[in-house]
């Protein structure tokens, strides 16, 4: 597991301790493993019965009934691909950005900041101390037609009067990039921190310049920190519903809000398991391609 | 350009070079204030004098953190999620721990499909976990209430407890507990007295990141809740008709807390390490 083994240190050094013990194992695995199993496991096997359900004529609202009916999917598909799409362009966008705004950081922090490392690495999870959905509300006040933001780039010649960040696809994607951040600069940071200072020394005296030791050294020993942080970026943003629903408009709403109201709002249950089993799907194909291109496949 | 202006070269390149070589730690400083502008907005407005809608300033008073209650259900919603996590992160410490060192200290079969079950959570969108868990609750003809709540957290908490705890237990030298053997301890006794404690800051971390996550989630809970109230599904429900600065109290509280907790625990393995 590539993001495991990326916050692990030193992890072969168990190999040897490993005791080889008939029972004791199993005894500690189960009370986990059967609450997973029981609970996560079983439900998605749950969600899939009730993806081929039917609302029999006349039933009251909420009541369904297994028919195997496997059309939903095409149906679900054909109604909100859209919504779909857009989630996966949004997701990709934002965990670019996340990239962007993390490798810096995170190579900053594990390279250039000495005594003050463990304090930065604080820093870089306090965020999360907040509740997200308070600092999702801020978002909307920061990039308010009013604000601080817009009022700056209003004052640039070629913005006209009716520019605006709140409710577009820019402002989902901030939010995005912003409420996974954390996840992608800790794993970045794992493996930067992991490189031995002295291969890039290395690298400089065999007279590579600061980007050549960079681009054949430093980044290919960070990509499994890289692969992690984008994957753990991306998953969670790809089925996200909050920031499209707080940031956004009725255009840019994203699988996760179709999801939501399917549930909640239209208790149409079918559409909606049928829409997350396929986004549950998608991302696992989707990991599984990207995980053999990257080269990584110590994963599972 | 640098013959035009005789003196200003030597400044303007000494700026540039100290520009240029430290891009890397401006380029950090600008990452760490977008990370906490938004929480530096959530501080500033709870001192806001904002009567209903909480989105523009109207004036600084203290009214709001002298009475964080007082605004409708917003604590009852508060010690909802303070109960639901503590008691989903204490199921979730012990049962993950439990694998963490099954899977540290244990050859057994299986140990590709328990790695694999740990981390299939992980990578499931929380839509989906929240909507097949409501899917087979429906099924079942359970009504969602404050106990779905806790095992929806436990779940999706277990596999962030396994991966700190098991981080801690591969990173202890082997050798001091070889040596606590050699001492004549039994297993028992080396557990008790040498493994448990080294490995306890990896557990008390583990415990404090299930208790955040579980505080802070919405997505799952909003599926699995049915009529109960959780802190940030009030935020939620509320940000349609504007949000009390009391939450906005709340949350900062949470963050200054949580941010003594950590660094008080770091001064404390520092200190440890020393002596």
């Amino acid at each position: 597991m590539a993001f495991l083994h990326a916050v692990s240190s030193g992890h072969s050094a168990t190999k040897n301790v490993l005791k080889k013990r008939s029972l004791t194992p199993y005894l500690l695995l189960a009370p986990g493993l059967i609450w997973l199993i029981t609970f996560f496991i079983i439900p998605i096997f749950s969600l899939a019965s009730t993806s081929t359900m039917v609302r029999p004529d006349g039933a009251q609202v909420g009541v369904y009934e297994q028919k195997l009916r496997f059309a939903n999917y095409v149906d679900a598909f054909v109604a909100n691909q859209d919504q779909y799409l857009r989630s996966f362009f949004y997701a990709a966008l934002a965990t670019l950005l996340a990239l962007a705004i993390a490798y810096p950081l995170a190579y900053a922090i594990a390279f250039k900041s000495g005594k003050y490392r463990n304090i930065l690495l604080v820093l870089v999870i306090a965020p999360f101390f907040t509740s997200f959905l308070l600092r999702t509300i801020a978002w909307t006040q920061i990039l308010a037609d009013s604000g601080p933001v817009v009022s700056a780039i209003k004052v640039l010649p070629f913005i006209d009067d009716l520019f605006r960040i709140n409710n577009t696809s820019t402002a989902v994607v901030i939010g995005l990039a912003y409420n996974f951040l954390p996840f992608m600069t800790l794993p970045l940071y794992a493996s930067l921190e992991r490189i031995d200072p002295r291969t890039l020394e290395a690298a400089g005296d065999l007279y590579a310049n600061g980007l050549t030791t960079f681009r054949k050294v430093t980044l290919p020993l960070s990509m499994p920190g890289v692969v992690a942080g984008t994957l753990l970026t991306f998953i969670p943003a790809a089925g996200d519903y909050v920031n499209a629903a707080i940031l956004g408009n009725p255009n840019t709403k994203m699988i996760g809000n179709v999801i939501e109201s399917r549930f909640f709002a239209v208790v149409d249950y079918p559409t909606a398991a049928a829409l997350s089993f396929t986004l549950m799907a998608t991302i696992l194909i989707l990991v599984t391609l990207y995980i053999r291109k990257s080269g990584t496949d110590e994963l599972v | 350009m640098t013959t035009i202006n005789a003196p200003m070269p030597s400044l303007s390149h000494r700026a540039s070079r100290w520009f240029s070589r430290n891009l890397i730690r401006i380029y950090a400083a600008l990452a760490f204030i977008y990370l906490f502008i938004p929480v530096a907005y959530t501080f500033a407005f709870s001192f806001n004098n904002a009567g209903k809608s909480n989105l523009v300033w109207q004036g600084f008073t203290l009214e709001n953190w002298k009475n964080p209650c007082g605004a409708p259900q917003v604590c009852e919603a508060v010690g909802n999620s303070l109960k639901i996590g503590v008691i989903s992160t204490l199921l979730a410490t012990i049962l993950g721990t439990m694998i963490a060192f099954a899977l540290g200290r244990y050859k057994f079969k299986g140990r590709t499909s328990t790695n694999l079950l740990i981390f299939l959570p992980m990578a499931t969108p929380e839509v989906v976990l929240g909507a097949s868990l409501l899917a087979m609750f429906l099924n079942l003809r359970v009504n969602p209430g404050f106990w779905t709540i806790v095992i929806s957290h436990v779940m999706f908490c277990i596999s962030f407890v396994v991966v700190t705890v098991k981080a801690r237990i591969a990173s202890l030298d082997p050798r001091l507990e070889q040596a606590a053997m050699d001492l004549y301890a039994n297993e028992k006794e080396t557990f008790r007295y040498v493994t448990l404690p080294l490995v306890m800051p990896g557990i008390a971390g583990a415990a404090l990141l299930a208790f955040s996550l579980s505080f802070d989630d919405f997505i799952i809970t909003n599926f699995n809740s049915g009529t109960v109230s959780t802190f940030p599904k009030f935020v939620y429900v509320s940000a349609a008709r504007g949000i009390p600065a009391q939450a906005n109290v709340i949350g900062s509280a949470m963050f200054f807390i949580a941010l003594i907790i950590v660094i008080v625990g770091q001064v404390v393995s520092r200190k440890r390490k020393k002596s």
